[in-house]
């Protein structure tokens, strides 16, 4: 069977508005952005299959924070995907999917950490580069620590779960060019890992640049 | 609450010794959710438990919490008396709390969204905090979705607050840490016993709650724990009232996972779990 979408812009597929930053994030590297309510943020996969944890703070009070269980709890579906609603700890509104050519993104598999690889890879891949370290490195220049760090937003990644509770990180679904358009519903601070994981499909064992656009509509 | 039998009418309180008689003639009262101390005086210890071993016996009603401290090698028995409990947990390293649970590795590395026997809670550190080494639930259980937030237990109740008729279980796991000096940065996304959850083909969440009463899960403390427990109704579900009855919680010293336990090679992932837990132990000299 054919694939009946249109191919995507290999740069992606931007909002109207007027951009404010336009950068390319190279393939195993953090960033981060702060964005006022109303701004929009884009993420476009430009090598295809490429995961973006993605962790977003309420300001200024950075405490209140992105919660992975009150967005699928709320939405009831584990799933992101256009007209998803990231909602903070206490429930409020944080960002809202308006745009999303893939399709669907995870938020139960977490980033990936030296500490966790080996578990699931073994001690051989205890220092190969992981998303927990540019989580803290990116977090430590907003005065973020170790303790803001809670379960996330795996753009681009295909987490099945199957019917007895079986879930894996599997081959993914996105392609080069595909892009996601985030509104903040409040002003957010947004921590972005481009994935550097190579033990899994995540990445299609290949890590890739991304490119992150933040606009005003 | 059974008050005991001497208790002087108000105007007995105006002098500080009659308010003292007053206050200590509340000695001996019972209250359906109250702690056991000390721990070996409860009444109902398993039959395989010396009474002496026990450290901790408390009933926490619907809306409550507790908190402790437990050493490494303690089984911490979590029982759902009358079927609609539901314990939020929260898990943390004693020795340093920074380290906890993470319920997306609990998940992820098991390749298991689902809890049961044999499952490991797991830090941020690629270490075992707990293992479930039983599970009369038959895994009705939730590692994702439980949680509820104050702002919805106020629309969905009226009230969500810690000191009102239906506290949100964040709210409780909010005052259990701070009890331990934990703060709004401490307070990582929370498990829950006792109430399943569905995850469909399509992603869609079923909730199915719990099927039977009487059901008792036991986890085995793999490293020194601050343990946070609230009991109060899962974030789906759909009954109208705040419904949410006794937790009973009893832990006794035990022994840890070792080498020779089944569990301890169960999987290659949970074997290389283990062997990090017991390195952290012996670096740390917790081993002796």
């Amino acid at each position: 069977m054919g694939d009946p979408s249109p191919a995507p812009h290999p740069t992606g597929t931007l909002p109207e508005g007027r951009v404010l930053r336009d950068e390319q994030v190279p393939a195993r590297a953090p960033w981060s952005a702060r964005l006022d309510a109303g701004q929009l943020m884009s993420i476009v996969d430009l090598g295809g299959n490429q995961a973006v944890d993605f962790l977003a703070y309420c300001l200024p009070d950075t405490t209140e924070r992105y919660s992975a269980s009150e967005t699928m709890a709320a939405q009831g579906n584990i799933f992101l995907s256009t007209g998803s609603v990231l909602r903070s700890c206490e429930g409020r509104a944080m960002m809202t999917v308006i745009a999303d050519e893939c399709g669907r993104h995870d938020t139960i598999g977490g980033a990936c950490s030296k500490e966790s690889n080996t578990l699931r890879y073994g001690h051989h891949t205890k220092h190969q580069h992981a998303c927990v370290e540019n989580f803290l490195t990116e977090g430590s220049r907003w005065g973020l620590g170790k303790r803001d760090l809670v379960s996330n937003v795996n753009w681009y990644m295909n987490v099945p779960v199957e019917a007895d509770g079986t879930l894996g990180i599997v081959d993914g679904i996105s392609r080069p060019g595909l892009t996601v358009t985030l509104r903040a519903d409040c002003d957010v601070l947004v921590l972005v890992s481009n994935c550097p994981q190579i033990n899994n499909p995540r990445n299609g064992f290949d890590p890739t640049p991304i490119r992150m656009v933040i606009s005003a509509p | 609450m059974t008050r005991g039998e001497a208790v002087p009418s108000a105007s007995a309180t105006e002098t500080v010794r009659a308010a003292r008689e007053h206050a200590r003639a509340q000695a001996g009262a019972v209250a359906e959710a109250m702690p056991t101390v000390p721990a070996s005086r409860f009444a109902h210890p398993p039959a395989h438990v010396d009474p002496r071993q026990l450290t901790w016996a408390e009933t926490i009603a619907g809306g409550g919490y507790a908190s402790k401290v437990l050493a490494r090698g303690t089984t911490l028995r979590l029982t759902d008396r009358d079927g609609d409990a539901c314990a939020h947990l929260l898990l943390y390293n004693a020795d340093q709390p920074w380290e906890r649970l993470n319920p997306a590795d609990t998940v992820k590395v098991p390749w298991q969204a689902y809890l049961g026997s044999g499952h490991p809670l797991l830090s941020d550190q690629g270490r075992v905090l707990a293992t479930i080494i039983s599970d009369t639930a038959g895994g009705a259980h939730d590692a994702l979705f439980g949680g509820s937030t104050r702002s919805g237990n106020e629309a969905r109740y009226g009230d969500g607050a810690a000191y009102g008729p239906t506290p949100a279980a964040r709210e409780l796991l909010r005052t259990a840490g701070a009890k331990h000096d934990l703060g709004p940065r401490d307070l990582s996304p929370s498990i829950a016993l006792f109430k399943r959850v569905r995850i469909e083909a399509d992603g869609s969440l079923s909730y199915l709650g719990s099927e039977t009463t009487s059901t008792v899960v036991e986890l085995r403390v793999e490293l020194p724990l601050i343990v946070l427990i609230a009991n109060a109704p899962h974030r789906l579900d759909p009954r109208e009232n705040y419904t949410c009855t006794p937790l009973e919680v009893l832990a006794w010293r035990s022994h840890p996972t070792g080498p020779k336990d089944p569990l301890w090679s169960a999987t290659p992932e949970l074997e290389r779990a283990f062997l990090n837990t017991a390195d952290y132990v012996h670096a740390r000299g917790l081993d002796g």
